[in-house]
């Protein structure tokens, strides 16, 4: 019987097999942020033991650090202490650490696949849920805790169990106007929070094929919000092309024998799936959020559904949060605030989107707008394309890279009461500020809608 | 990490489905760089008001409800993959956290800190809530060692999964580091030969 793209990266992995089920399963790179870190570090201290592999560890600030005026020192005194003690660890423990004010400083999996430290076939493992980004080139990524962090630095092996592998599948063509976020939203809110529990996802499909690497890592960003350990495609032509050149790519030789094993990374044709779902491109509106987890989405025209006589408590207290009812209807919906970044919509690919909607317009007199680059190094490649002077003659605040209002951990946040299109990740209660209520969409979306100063259906705009 | 094998404690309800690590403890009390003092802002902005009040109809406000056992609405823990929720939720004083799901990361950082989840059918969580509702005083007890759960005043039991490995580790309060350290040579030979 054939393999899937998963099984073959995993079982290529395996260091080792415990008795009653769990795998050791080897990591080739673990990413860290200066949250879930600290007390990995003081473990392998109170151990007296060394990071096990340096040269597989990189390390970068994004969750708490400010994005404006970075080369200042940060003004809150328990995120300057948390940033510097990454600093201290690293130097400590001799890894590497792309930090405030270094060219390649920003949110963790923005800059893996931009320095090339990301590539197919690989483990790659962070501190952050958000880690199944990496799925887009062909390789097995997922969040982990931090005693698990810890257990990485330690011996660069996890004790896991090995998921049950599901297929999505999305064929056809996509309208116009709808995006990658569209389609992750659109099987979220098909899956529901929990249908991916147990799960690890492959995308398929033409749909999903004909995705940018962008447009990949964006699908593959959100695995998680549907409870999937992560998610994955398989790499392609334009994985190759995306991967080629860049910093810790490999080169010469090297990149031929890569690439000889890279083509390998595929389901073969009778590969078995636990589970198997398939959706149609054509069927997909523009998406947005109107509860309090991602699975509570809808197409732009849809109304808000009644809960199921099931669980009514806890849908009634996400609408009574959003100050929303069953039977609404979100387009026209006034805003106040609209956020485009994060690790799912950040990259340059969805600036240069945001800036062609925009370029020329005004944001509505009652927005608040911020776009948050992804990375320093996209940050300077919008510079570079005169991006940032068309966001900021539309009214948008250009801000600094970093994971900003996405989790409210640092000072962008929304306010409470007040309604953000985002183009984040999540919409749980308070998440971008106590009492903010979010509403999750594309960047084209989030876009149309800042212009508006009202959630719009923008393929009526385009 | 703490051994666990038989907990015997009244219960907190907290009968809401899809509760998120944001809520269980929200990323602005993320910024400390040890495991201690979570506790205090467990469920935080479910708990208090932003002047700090308590809010009144949330259950750790309510003093008929304590003890070890926290017994929540399925898909708990679900959204990031954020350690200090499992930290918040030991240091605050629970030891087990039964529901009829659990989302992965949660569950596994539940686990490497002395804390037992457990996953149980839909019909017996209702069970619990019916009972804790009935009276506030019900004690459950919870047997790692058995594998049971048990509703003191109706007898009735539950039995539970539990990975052998997982279980043996909360027993006698071992981790995962201490075993994978055990497997240095077998992790130094597999590097020889791995390519990427």
């Amino acid at each position: 019987m054939g393999k899937t793209l998963f099984d073959k990266i995993w079982d290529a992995h395996v260091v080792d097999q415990v008795e009653g089920g769990l795998d050791v399963l080897y990591i080739d790179k673990h990413l860290i942020h200066e949250v879930t870190s600290p007390q990995a570090f003081q473990g392998l201290r109170d151990r007296n033991i060394p990071v096990a592999r340096p040269d597989r560890t990189v390390a970068t600030a994004d969750h708490n650090v400010p994005t404006k005026d970075q080369h200042l020192p940060i003004r809150e005194e328990l995120s300057r202490l948390q940033v510097k003690t990454l600093t201290d660890n690293c130097k400590e423990f001799g890894v590497t650490l792309y930090g405030l004010g270094h060219p390649y400083q920003g949110i963790v999996h923005v800059i893996g696949p931009e320095l090339g430290i990301t590539q197919p076939g690989m483990t790659i493992v962070c501190g952050d849920s958000h880690t199944s980004t990496h799925g887009a080139f062909g390789t097995i990524a997922f969040g982990i805790g931090t005693s698990q962090v810890e257990q990485v630095l330690a011996t660069q092996c996890l004790l896991l169990s090995k998921p049950k592998r599901m297929r999505i599948s999305v064929d056809g063509e996509l309208q116009k106007g709808v995006l990658a976020k569209d389609i992750i939203l659109h099987i979220i809110s098909k899956l529901t929070a929990a249908g991916g529990t147990g799960y690890f996802i492959e995308y398929a499909g033409d749909a999903i094929r004909s995705l940018s690497m962008e447009g990949r890592m964006t699908v593959c960003n959100m695995s998680i919000e549907m409870g999937a350990r992560g998610g994955m495609i398989a790499p392609d032509q334009t994985t190759f092309e995306y991967v080629k050149d860049r910093e810790q790519a490999p080169k010469g030789q090297d990149w031929d024998n890569a690439l000889g094993y890279w083509q390998t990374l595929y389901s073969d044709e009778d590969a078995v799936f636990d589970r198997e779902l398939n959706f149609r491109a054509n069927d997909i509106e523009p998406m947005v959020t109107y509860g309090t987890n991602p699975g509570m989405g809808m197409g732009i025209q849809g109304s808000i559904p009644k809960p199921a006589e099931n669980g009514s408590d806890s849908f009634n207290k996400a609408l009574n949060y959003m100050g929303l009812k069953a039977g609404d209807k979100l387009v026209g919906h006034p805003i106040s605030h609209v956020f485009i970044g994060s690790c799912t919509n950040s990259r340059i690919e969805d600036l240069r989107l945001v800036a062609s909607y925009v370029k020329g317009k005004q944001i509505a007199p009652t927005i608040t707008a911020m776009v948050v680059p992804g990375s320093q190094q996209v940050r300077a490649q919008a510079v570079k394309e005169g991006l940032d002077k068309i966001l900021t003659d539309a009214g948008f605040d250009f801000r600094e890279a970093g994971c900003s209002a996405c989790l409210g951990m640092n000072e962008d946040k929304i306010p409470a009461g007040k309604y953000c299109v985002s183009t984040s990740n999540r919409n749980y209660e308070g998440r971008q500020g106590p009492g903010a209520r979010t509403i999750l969409a594309s960047p084209l979306m989030a876009a149309a809608s800042a212009i508006e100063g009202k959630i719009v259906d923008v393929r009526e705009l385009i | 990490m703490k051994k666990l094998n038989e907990v015997t404690s009244t219960v907190i309800p907290l009968p809401i489905e899809d509760v998120d690590t944001d809520q269980i403890i929200p990323a602005r009390f993320l910024k400390a760089t040890t495991k201690d003092g979570f506790g205090e802002n467990l469920f935080r902005d479910w708990r208090y008001h932003p002047d700090g009040s308590p809010k009144q109809d949330f259950v750790l406000n309510n003093p008929i409800y304590r003890g070890e056992i926290l017994v929540a609405g399925k898909n708990f823990g679900c959204g990031s993959s954020r350690e200090h929720a499992a930290w918040a939720i030991q240091d605050y004083g629970i030891r087990v956290v039964i529901s009829s799901f659990f989302a992965d990361i949660f569950k596994g950082n539940a686990l490497n800190n002395g804390i037992l989840p457990i996953t149980v059918p839909e019909v017996f969580l209702n069970r619990i809530f019916q009972e804790v509702e009935k009276d506030p005083n019900a004690e459950l007890t919870v047997s790692l060692q058995d594998q049971t759960i048990k509703i003191i005043n109706t007898d009735e039991v539950q039995s539970f999964e539990i990975d052998p490995y997982k279980k043996m580790c909360l027993l006698n309060g071992y981790d995962d580091i201490d075993y994978l350290l055990s497997l240095s040579p077998k992790i130094k030979a597999f590097e020889a030969n791995h390519l990427q």
